[in-house]
């Protein structure tokens, strides 16, 4: 693997840039392997890197059905934050902040990570104690949150909608200085050139047509490209989860539903931090680019389409306009939609299901790409020693059965 | 916005209807016999079928049930009837 330097851009600079290798090896699929994980979006990509690097398990294929973050890791909004409420949640999406921190050099790959805050808005006194509770409960559980007033918050906003008869007045909010965005496909192409350099196969265009087990043990999986054996498989197929397991007679408590996304034309730098309105349910940041890009809530039609419905493009296109009324200048450039796995609980299910062998990591919803380093980081820990890590443990399937949910819809107001 | 037909009032706009739950579910009886398991997968199981699909709905507007079939991926409205147990459709 060439090492990714200033040195050798310049170097290559000068030689025309012909000297630029694939970042990641195109291998046929092997016999057999180690372990094996299907979905190569950032939360497959990564749990094949953490295998290699932190358990030493390098006989591992990743198997895409696509091509590489070609599913919500390349449909999402980049927004990474840790601003939950339970305890459980927070250890999990701030292990994924801290591995994010250090990713671009960990990987030898630029993330462009930027942690430019997030406000969280908030409209009423009720609201507003809300935002205290969260903020306080991050607090406790070790992580930076914060109240934000409204001169502060109207200081670092300053196209907001202020006049007197606006809908959603803001009065400030859950500040949380280190989220902020990243750049997602080099999320995924970074993990993916790592991982393959550490001996991992990526195999793109394979679509996975059954799961084999015998006495109640994975030992591997049938693909359009042929049987190939394993004894440990971890899925990590978002919205495709439910259909895979199905035939194992799993059945998951995941419903399917659109999520949009949108991109403006690119315009000057005028809005460099995060911003999610509870009134408006619309939150946008403002990519390297210039372009806006913001989202909403999810479709109301369970649907494995990936594209949205005109009724929710209204609804957040008119939150942003009354946030910021100045963006009704702008022309948008694109609209786009994945496909989320949504889960009672709005927390994901990680853990072993079914057969002996068999891991689990789906149930994101609308959250996936903040969460990638940490889903990867636990489901290779479970591949790798077949048991939960201490931070995966409370996300297990079985908590709909024992009635333990970790409820964020509740405790952090995920409108879903 | 995409049309929905309702079996007592016709068709509607989409935001009218309400998603209720994935059709054929039954609610495990008796009581005290169901395990956790059996339960849990009443409340919270289900088979997010790709293609074809059978769901329950509410037409918001008219507070009546309905059975909608479905393309969950082209979301193309197959057929619709009401639930066993409305009142008759069109009275």
């Amino acid at each position: 693997m060439t090492r990714y330097s200033a040195l050798a851009l310049a170097r290559e600079g000068l030689r025309g840039h012909r000297g630029w290798r694939p970042a990641w090896r195109k291998p046929d699929p092997k016999p057999a392997y180690d372990a094996i994980i299907i979905g190569g979006g950032g939360h497959g990509l990564a749990t094949a890197y953490y295998l290699a690097r932190n358990h030493g398990v390098r006989r591992v294929a990743v198997l895409e059905k696509g091509w590489i973050g070609g599913g919500n890791t390349g449909r999402n909004t980049t927004v990474i934050r840790s601003n939950y409420f339970y305890p459980e949640s927070v250890a999990l999406y701030d292990l994924a902040l801290r591995l994010y921190e250090g990713l671009s050099k960990e990987l030898n790959y630029n993330v462009m990570l930027s942690q430019r805050g997030m406000l969280i808005a908030a409209h009423t006194p009720m609201q507003m104690e809300i935002c205290a509770r969260i903020a306080n409960a991050m607090m406790l559980n070790g992580v930076d949150g914060s109240l934000m007033g409204p001169q502060e918050a109207r200081a670092r906003l300053p196209l907001l909608n202020d006049a007197p008869d606006a809908r959603y007045q803001c009065l400030g909010g859950v500040w949380q200085g280190r989220a902020g965005i990243a750049r997602h496909d080099a999320v995924a192409w970074g993990y993916a050139r790592a991982a393959s350099a550490l001996g991992v196969d990526i195999i793109e265009g394979i679509t996975v047509t059954g799961i084999c087990t015998t006495d109640g043990r994975i030992t591997g999986v049938e693909t359009d490209r042929g049987p190939i054996a394993c004894d440990r498989l971890g899925i990590a197929a978002a919205g495709a989860t439910p259909g895979l397991v199905a035939p194992l007679g799993i059945r998951l408590p995941v419903h399917d539903y659109a999520l949009q996304a949108f991109v403006s034309e690119p315009v000057k730098p005028m809005l460099d931090t995060v911003l999610l309105y509870l009134g408006t349910g619309t939150y946008v940041s403002q990519s390297d680019k210039g372009e806006l890009v913001f989202g909403g809530g999810l479709d109301r039609v369970p649907t494995h389409g990936q594209r949205g419905n005109l009724p929710m493009q209204e609804t957040i296109v008119s939150g942003l306009l009354e946030m910021f009324p100045a963006f009704g200048q702008l022309k948008l450039l694109r609209q786009w939609a994945g496909v989320v796995d949504v889960v009672p609980d709005s927390s994901p299910i990680l853990g072993p299901a079914g057969p002996e062998g068999l891991f689990l990591n789906c149930g994101w919803g609308t959250g996936g790409f903040k969460a990638i380093p940490a889903g990867g980081w636990l489901l290779a820990h479970m591949l790798a020693t077949g048991d939960h890590h201490d931070i995966s443990r409370p996300f297990d399937l079985a908590r709909f059965a024992e009635g333990r949910l970790i409820d964020e819809a509740a405790g952090s107001g995920i409108a879903h | 916005m995409q049309i929905f037909p309702c079996p007592f009032c016709g068709p509607r706009d989409e935001t009218e209807f309400h998603f209720a739950a994935e059709a054929g579910k039954h609610r495990p009886e008796p009581a005290p016999e169901v395990t956790d398991s059996a339960w849990a997968d009443y409340l919270y199981g289900a088979d997010a079928p790709k293609g074809r699909a059978q769901e329950v709905w509410v037409h918001l507007t008219c507070g009546e049930f309905l059975l909608l079939t479905r393309d969950t991926v082209t979301r193309e409205v197959l057929d619709v009837a009401a639930l066993p147990g409305s009142r008759e459709a069109g009275t």
